[in-house]
């Protein structure tokens, strides 16, 4: 240690502590991989704490979590968690975790992505997999631009918003994301922002918990691009905004919470219904069809070629 | 290994190249199909969908080939033997995600029952026009494997080897059916699982925690774990360190690049499958793939009737390319014929290796229906003369 570093950690000449103390969300973090590469007052981190919560509150056992992210600012939250992590191509997400979900059945997967990854190129994966209603959660960060790449306007930008490709403000409709995860089969479906740390963590926790297709939308501050162009001030400053401009209505209409440029926000847990899941679905149906034929599907533990071999 | 039994319809049958490939992919251990529809290759697809729900299988079509591509790698990753079965339009769809299959080192299957392109081309007619986008279709630099059957027999044993290469080399292995094979209906034998041998996936034995999911240019691979194992396994897209850790600089960049090419392209004579015949002493070595060796035969009997000698190279696997032996073929012909549906691709190859030291001669076809053996007779008696 420099001279000037032993200044800047004890100044006061106070004896370390014997141990250090740990983060109490250490065990499911990448700690070698930190520092993170998002700014300061983004609101990905917030909603990486949000899921570590909720992860501890579900008491999943975090082995049989997997967690897939597409690219993007927000696509590298997988990278940063100490589950088994993907990190897969702009867009495919979640048929890479419809791979995982529905290969090994086991498994409670969670995708976390943004929004021009999972609702732009990734928009058709969206509503197959929510019609198909694959066990899955996914949380889309929507900061209303494509941060990852330099601010553009992207599917979820308010009308008027200004964004690098939109320089006169965005005039295309914006999609009403629980409108449509709901209406593509989303059997499970919620709106936070990143203020509302606590509920955002319980909606994610029953959404965890809860098995088939749940979609949790958190709007997040990219503070850099999209607050910074439309001088919308600080992080701090969206947070007020947020505060100011939220309105909670659990269990209303999704046709009603379409987002205008810096108006009201909707948020709540929206849907919350019980509907089969695939491979139930599946499972059931061809049993019934197959009666004695039917081999159900086992994940690894199909055949013995893939088996391992002490199994 | 020896095959699980549970899958392997042994006897004789009379099967269509694509049926014979699915049968191969179940035989190989493959549990896991994410597909979507399109001709010449639904049959793949269609039989499989009929076979996995007896077998233990899971079938799943999905929206599209980009979410087929990315799906098979999650499901190898959550610990099955997975697949993807498409024809030309859609193999350009699974390219990004091809990359990333090479880029994560997973094994996995993709069959491409190749039609007449560009574009949507001839959906119900043959071509071998996909060689080159095979080999190098997704962006930056990797290798795969590359494989082409010339019958139902072969679509169903070359299947297995496909699978075995695959877990192998942990790399994407391209099965390069086109359509006349995957169409022509002949008799296949499917023998006893005992007699099929399976490469098992190797997997980590080793304690949670210390696991690494790559190991670059060394002798031998990392070994592979699956989701849930508790290793908390991270991989991604972007160049990585060993670790799976993603590293943005040139020395990154070099170690991982020159590992994804070199554990191929350093071990061409070990995966190389190549079939010769006639070579000794002859004048012009026919060198074919596919559909197209099967034709070139026709051609080689017109011309040893006309007293030519002709030998005839198979290119069974075609990718990576069997260069070194080429080259020594080069000294001792006059001449390499080099037939296939499309209008020059692997001929580009044989003479790069060939470096001038005999004649290289393409018999080039644009597609939708095999050569006249005339046009290779032609070009046996140019190369001969
Ligand atoms: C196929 C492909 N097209 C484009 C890109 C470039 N790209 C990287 S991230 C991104 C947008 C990400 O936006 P979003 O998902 O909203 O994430 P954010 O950065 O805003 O968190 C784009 C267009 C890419 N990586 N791959
Ligand atoms: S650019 Fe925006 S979204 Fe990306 S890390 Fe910075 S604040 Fe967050
Ligand atoms: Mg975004």
């Amino acid at each position: 240690m420099s001279d000037i570093t032993s200044e800047m950690t004890s100044p006061l000449n106070i004896p370390e502590p014997e141990e250090t103390l740990k983060h109490p969300m250490e065990q499911y973090l990448r700690t070698e991989r930190l520092p993170h590469i998002w700014c300061a007052s983004c609101g990905i981190g917030t909603v990486l704490t949000a899921y570590i919560t909720a992860l501890q509150k579900s008491k999943l056992d975090p082995k049989k979590v997997a967690v897939v992210s597409g690219i993007g600012c927000s696509g590298r939250a997988a990278g940063y968690l100490r589950l088994d992590s993907f990190h897969s191509t702009h867009g495919r997400a979640i048929p890479f975790a419809t791979g995982l979900a529905v290969g090994n059945p086991e498994l409670k997967v969670t995708v976390i992505s943004g929004d021009g990854d999972l609702i732009a190129i990734g928009g058709n994966h969206i509503i197959h997999a929510a019609r198909r209603n694959i066990n899955m959660t996914i949380i889309c960060i929507n900061n209303f631009n494509y941060a990852m790449t330099g601010g553009q306007a992207g599917p979820t930008t308010p009308e008027s918003a200004n964004a690098s490709t939109a320089p006169y403000g965005a005039y295309e409709y914006p999609f009403n994301l629980p409108f449509l995860a709901e209406s593509s089969g989303a059997i499970f479906v919620a709106r936070w922002t990143a203020l509302h740390i606590r509920r955002m963590a319980k909606s994610m926790t029953k959404a965890l918990l809860k098995p088939g297709f749940s979609f949790i939308e958190v709007i997040a501050p990219c503070s850099t691009l999209y607050a910074r162009r439309n001088r919308l001030g600080s992080g701090l400053d969206l947070m007020k905004y947020y505060h100011d401009s939220a309105i909670i209505k659990h269990g209303i209409d999704t046709r009603e919470v379409d987002i205008d440029f810096q108006d009201r926000i909707v948020v709540g847990e929206f849907v919350n219904k019980d509907k089969t899941h695939f491979l139930e679905k599946r499972d059931q149906f061809l049993s019934k069809k197959l009666g004695d034929k039917y081999v159900p599907y086992k994940g690894p533990n199909s055949t013995t070629s893939t088996m391992k071999e002490e199994e | 290994m020896k095959a699980d039994s549970i899958g392997v319809a042994t006897g004789a049958h009379y099967l269509d190249g694509d049926h014979a490939c699915s049968e191969g992919s179940i035989a190989a251990g493959c549990r896991f199909l994410a597909g979507y529809p399109i001709t010449p290759s639904t049959e793949v697809a269609e039989r499989i969908a009929v076979r996995f729900p007896k077998v233990g299988g899971m079938f799943i079509q999905m929206e599209d080939e980009l979410a087929s591509m990315a799906a098979i790698i999650g499901a190898t990753w959550s610990g099955v033997k997975a697949m993807t079965v498409t024809s030309g339009p859609g193999f350009s769809l699974m390219m990004e995600n091809l990359g990333l299959a090479a880029m994560l080192e997973t094994p996995c299957v993709i069959v491409n029952v190749q039609r007449g392109g560009p574009s949507t081309g001839l959906p119900t007619l043959t071509g071998q026009g996909d060689m080159m986008q095979a080999r190098w279709g997704s962006h930056g630099d990797y290798e795969i494997i590359a494989i082409s059957p010339n019958s139902p027999q072969e679509c169903f044993d070359l299947s297995i080897i496909a699978f075995n290469l695959a877990e192998k080399w942990r790399v994407p292995v391209l099965f390069m059916m086109d359509e006349c094979v995957g169409h022509m209906t002949e008799k296949v034998i499917i023998p006893p699982a005992e007699e099929i041998e399976i490469t098992p996936r190797n997997y980590y034995k080793g304690e949670n925690g210390s696991y690494m999911p790559f190991k670059f240019n060394q002798a031998d691979l990392a070994p592979m774990i699956k989701a849930g194992d508790g290793h908390f396994l991270h991989i991604t897209g972007l160049t990585h360190d060993e670790r799976g850790y993603p590293i943005i600089n040139a020395a990154a960049q070099e170690k991982n690049v020159t590992h994804l090419v070199n554990k191929i392209r350093n071990n061409v004579e070990e995966i190389q499958i190549i079939e010769e015949e006639q070579i000794e002493g002859a004048e012009v070595v026919v060198i074919s793939y596919g559909i197209t060796s099967r034709v070139a035969l026709k051609a080689v009997d017109y011309a040893r009737e006309k007293g030519i000698k002709v030998g005839t190279l198979r290119l069974v696997t075609v990718w990576p390319f069997p260069e070194k032996r080429i080259r020594e073929l080069a000294k001792d012909v006059k001449a390499l014929v080099v037939p296939e549906i499309n209008l020059g691709q692997v001929v580009l190859e044989v003479e790069r290796c060939a470096g001038g030291a005999c004649k290289t001669i393409l018999v080039p076809h644009a597609g939708g229906w095999v050569h006249d053996p005339k046009d290779i007779l032609t070009a046996i008696e140019e190369g001969a003369s």
